[in-house]
């Protein structure tokens, strides 16, 4: 499981960066999803005070058991980015992949960079 | 008392209901005793208030209250058949029919009652029989398949039961009471009145004041009973049901203290006049009353386990009062119902279109409630019974407590109930409970719910829990949050006003300047809703799509793997045939499940995110528009058959059901709705459980609104009738456009109506005759949602923009393979976890375009 890692971090030697789209195929407060090494990522794109901020999380929904989290709502709990499992609604941080209702809970959090007009996953 | 080492003999003479609970309780104290129990029937303990359901299909085991198991796990000897017939007080024995002898150290009668049966000469013929044990239950189903016609004497609780059995065998049924009324104990004339009105309405005979003086043969039945006033009634069987007589004979032939007109005396610990001899149930007379319902006798039980094992427990009489459903006729009885105290008064409303009485006893002050009575209509008893049990002083205009009348009656404030006030009777929570609860750190309805259990049971006390739970936290300076999420600090409703007065078009502006953080899955849909509601813009417009939970913005249900079903609209549920096959078609090529909703339309399950548009685009074509299956907003408007084909139907229901549908389809509210129109009083399209409701008359509409299915049904309610189309329309513009812009998130439209001052009345003075004067905005704000409708479906596929949001993977057309289905009843269904694991070789492979 690879630490998480926000957009302006430096990046550590074994995290491989993969292109996967362009930042027009974001959709700002909303998730898409991308099939990196055979490993579905959800891509969320947020507005957080007037910046935009991009987030990658495993899109696979452990307590529902399918492919669904990048369809989520996206909201915020006490401030920290989260994303509601269409689902049954457990809620996962953005930037740990922790979920909010159950400990031992979590899904993956990759390292997310955009480059001028083109969006990276480290993983 | 015997020593410690050896246990205490108790015996029981009688198994009904109170000793029973006697021999439980007694068990569950796990004192040092030894329990024998003597049942003078064949079968042990069981349910004889619900006797009479032994005549809708309940056997002798469903009513049972124990089984011979159970009382020998529990160490309990028990004897059937086993009639005491003496005990020997000096030694502390007793002696069965049988010749048996059993030693007690406590001696518990609890007897019960018999049937008393008039001395009437030939009451003693076949087919004479009494209603009190299951076996003359069985006697009573063997006379009445050989008999017409039966006759019930005695028309109290009791013999108004025992002719609803009567009348269920398929009997001509008659009642003959003695006494100028029926159930002269707990209701007075009017009253008695009314109930022989509804009952005859059901089709028995009630003739009152007729004493019977023979029972000889009969001309053209069995018997003909001869009256004191010289008429005669011909009949098969007649079941005696003239009251009932404490079993006390056993009291009576040991020397007992009895009371001059039967039942074995005892005191506040239900000790008889023997030290150590205990009576309860209807057996006993405590102050000079014997207790004929089942609760005052489980009080006798336990204070009586109570005083054997060393406890300081007392019986102080017990409320009389009753509820219940006679024969589908509501009745309620509360206190004095009889105005016997000096200087009571009395309120009376009396409906008898409707069947309707109800009486309200109060004292010369009128500041208490004495008693009531309630015919045909018991929906006040809950409250009243608050009134006479706590002694809470009555408002300003007692009548307004049984009235009906548009100003809302003085709801009972929560702050008047005392902490015995029972709220929850389902699950026994009283107020007390709720603070208690309170107290150890429960700061909302939701906690206290989880804590008591309190409305978990019928929900009925919703609405009184909430009242009860604010006004604690309140009174503790908790400030009570009404706020629908940690980052809007304001109700649904307060969130629509900003919205519509501000003239706020997105989300984002109104986060803006009325919210904080990011927002989430609770305030994003319900703005998205409000949003809807007041502007009806595209809701996959860049500015809208981030609120859509996920089956708003793919415009489906999502399914437990993460396909989604696809439900087109069918308006009214009529189809041609071209359109059915193209279902089929598309269904097929995409290899879809298939399955006709309780809506009348259809729907197909397993579409995969990526289909969605292209499925769409087939079925747009074809000209279907999106169902709105997923949103809050309207489902279907079902219809029945209706004028046109049917030899019933009076009206066009399924042309009425499909305008209605084409009018109100695409619009938001605050949860979903649905409709139904049936084309006469038959009802076959079921109207009267949807939110909106139409039943044809001869002359127009009936409008029935607020009712609904699911987890808590409710009946709509009846609001106006004999319309014409375009004042049914109207009214119903008006009635769903209040609603949208006044319900809480997520309120159906029963729960809004519950919740609004006034009700039903307060609507149709809204409605009808514009008592806000706001009809004309309603209107206006309708008519504007309808002429923006679009089809989503078909907006979405002719945007490639949208289009592009259809798809698993935004780099790749791969498709998900955690999507896998297996083959049952020659369709597919997902695979279960079990079914994936094991292999992929038995999937069916999916070949898709």
């Amino acid at each position: 499981m690879s630490a998480a890692q926000n957009v302006m971090a430096s990046e550590p030697q074994q995290v491989q960066w993969h292109y996967v789209c362009e930042t027009n195929d974001l959709v700002t407060n909303s998730g898409v999803c991308a099939l990196v090494d055979s490993q579905q990522v959800a891509i969320f794109s947020l507005k957080i005070n007037g910046e935009t901020q991009v987030f990658a999380i495993s899109n696979y929904d452990p307590i529902g058991k399918a492919n669904v989290l990048y369809r989520g709502l996206l909201g915020s709990i006490g401030g920290a980015p989260v994303v509601a499992s269409p689902l049954y609604k457990e809620h996962y941080f953005l930037e740990t992949g922790l979920c909010k209702e159950h400990d031992d809970v979590s899904v993956t959090a990759y390292a997310v960079k955009v480059e001028g007009e083109k969006v990276f996953v480290g993983v | 008392m015997t020593s410690l080492d050896s246990k205490t003999q108790i015996v029981v003479v009688g198994n009904g209901m109170v000793g029973h609970h006697f021999v439980e309780q007694l068990h569950q104290s796990d004192a040092n005793v030894e329990i024998t129990v003597l049942c003078g029937e064949s079968r042990l303990a069981y349910d004889r208030v619900y006797l009479s359901s032994f005549f809708s299909g309940a056997s002798a085991d469903d009513l049972a209250l124990t089984t011979p198991a159970q009382y020998a796990e529990w160490g309990v000897n028990v004897v059937t058949n086993a009639l005491v017939t003496d005990i020997d007080r000096d030694n502390n024995k007793v002696t069965t029919s049988e010749g048996q002898v059993f030693s007690y150290d406590k001696l518990v009668l609890a007897t019960g009652s018999y049937p008393f049966v008039p001395p009437i000469p030939g009451n003693d013929q076949e087919h004479c029989l009494v209603y009190r044990t299951i076996d003359d239950l069985l006697a009573i189903e063997a006379s009445a398949a050989v008999s017409k016609v039966g006759v019930v004497v005695g028309g109290g609780l009791l013999g108004l039961e025992a002719a609803n059995a009567l009348k269920q065998a398929g009997l001509d049924t008659h009642v003959v009471e003695f006494a100028p009324q029926l159930m002269a104990v707990q209701l007075d004339q009017a009253g008695g009145n009314v109930l022989k009105d509804k009952i005859e309405a059901l089709g028995v005979t009630v003739h009152t004041q007729k004493a019977t003086q023979t029972i000889e043969a009969g001309d053209t039945c069995r018997y003909k009973m001869v009256f004191a006033d010289g008429t005669a009634l011909e009949t098969d069987m007649i079941l005696f049901s003239a009251g009932i007589r404490p079993s006390d004979q056993l009291g009576r032939k040991s020397a007992l203290t009895l009371g001059e007109r039967g039942g074995i005396v005892i005191d506040n610990h239900c000790v008889t006049s023997d030290p150590n001899i205990y009576a309860v149930g209807e057996c006993a007379l405590w102050d000079n009353k014997i207790f004929g319902l089942v609760a005052p006798g489980y009080t006798m039980a336990r204070t009586a386990v109570s005083h054997i094992t060393g406890g300081d427990a007392e019986f102080a009489g017990a409320d009389m009062s009753t509820k219940l459903k006679l024969m589908g006729v509501e009745v309620g009885s509360i206190g004095e119902a009889h105005e016997r105290t000096a200087g009571a008064l009395s309120y009376t409303y009396l409906n008898q279109p409707e069947g309707v009485y109800k009486k309200l006893v109060v004292d010369s002050e009128q500041k208490y409630v004495l008693g009531a009575v309630l015919v045909g209509d018991t929906s006040d008893y809950d409250t009243l019974l608050q009134y006479a049990l706590n002694n809470i002083e009555l408002p300003e205009h007692p009548e307004s407590l049984i009235l009906p009348s548009s100003d809302a009656a003085p709801a009972l404030g929560a702050d008047a109930l005392p902490d015995t006030a029972s709220i929850c009777s389902c699950l026994n929570v009283t107020k007390g409970d709720i603070v208690s609860a309170i107290e150890g750190g429960c700061c909302s309805v939701g906690d206290v719910k989880g804590e008591t259990k309190a409305s978990t049971g019928c929900g009925g006390c919703a609405a009184l829990l909430k009242n009860v739970v604010d006004s604690e936290l309140e009174k503790r300076g908790v400030e009570v949050s009404k706020a629908i999420c940690e980052h809007f600090n304001h109700t649904r409703q307060e969130l629509f006003h900003i919205v519509k007065v501000n003239g706020i078009r997105t989300f984002d502006e109104l986060l803006e300047q009325h919210g904080e953080g990011l927002g989430c899955e609770i305030c994003k849909p319900a703005v998205g809703s409000i949003l809807a509601s007041v502007y009806n813009d595209y809701i996959l417009k860049a500015s809208h799509l981030p609120l859509q939970d996920t089956n708003d913005i793919y415009l489906g249900n999502m399914q437990k793997d993460g396909t989604y079903s696809v439900v087109p609209r069918v308006p009214g549920g009529e189809i041609t045939p071209e359109k059915l096959i193209l279902l089929g078609e598309v269904a097929k090529e995409y290899n879809l499940y298939t399955k006709i909703t309780g809506g009348q339309r259809i729907d197909l399950f397993g579409a995969r995110v990526e289909h969605l548009p292209d499925i769409w685009e087939k079925l747009v074509a074809g000209g279907f528009e999106t169902g709105h299956a997923y949103a809050k907003a309207l489902r279907t408007v079902k219809s029945c058959v209706g004028s046109t084909w049917c030899r019933y139907g009076v009206q066009d229901s399924v042309g009425t059901a499909i305008d209605l549908e084409n009018r109100y389809k695409g619009l938001r509210a605050p949860h979903k709705i649905k409709f139904a129109v049936s084309g006469c009083t038959r009802e076959c399209a079921e109207a009267q459980s949807k939110d909106i409701g139409v039943i044809a008359t001869e002359q127009g509409w009936n409008l029935y609104v607020c009712g609904n299915g699911g987890m808590k049904p409710r009946h709509a309610d009846l609001f106006a009738t004999d319309l014409d189309t375009e004042t049914l329309i109207k009214y119903i513009d008006r009635v769903l456009m209040f609603y949208v812009k006044t319900a809480d998130r997520l309120q159906r439209t029963s729960v809004w109506m519950d919740n609004l001052e006034g009700g039903l009345a307060y609507l149709q003075d809204v409605v009808i005759n514009d008592a806000l004067g706001i009809n004309g905005e309603l209107e206006a704000q309708m008519d504007a949602v309808v002429d923006a409708y679009q089809c989503e479906w078909k907006t979405t596929i002719e945007n490639p923009e949208s289009r592009k949001r259809f798809r698993q993977f935004v780099n790749s057309n791969a498709s998900d393979t955690n999507i896998q289905f297996v083959s049952e009843r020659g369709q597919v269904r997902p695979a279960t976890e079990a079914e994936k694991v094991a292999g992929k070789d038995q999937f069916i492979p999916v070949s898709m375009v």
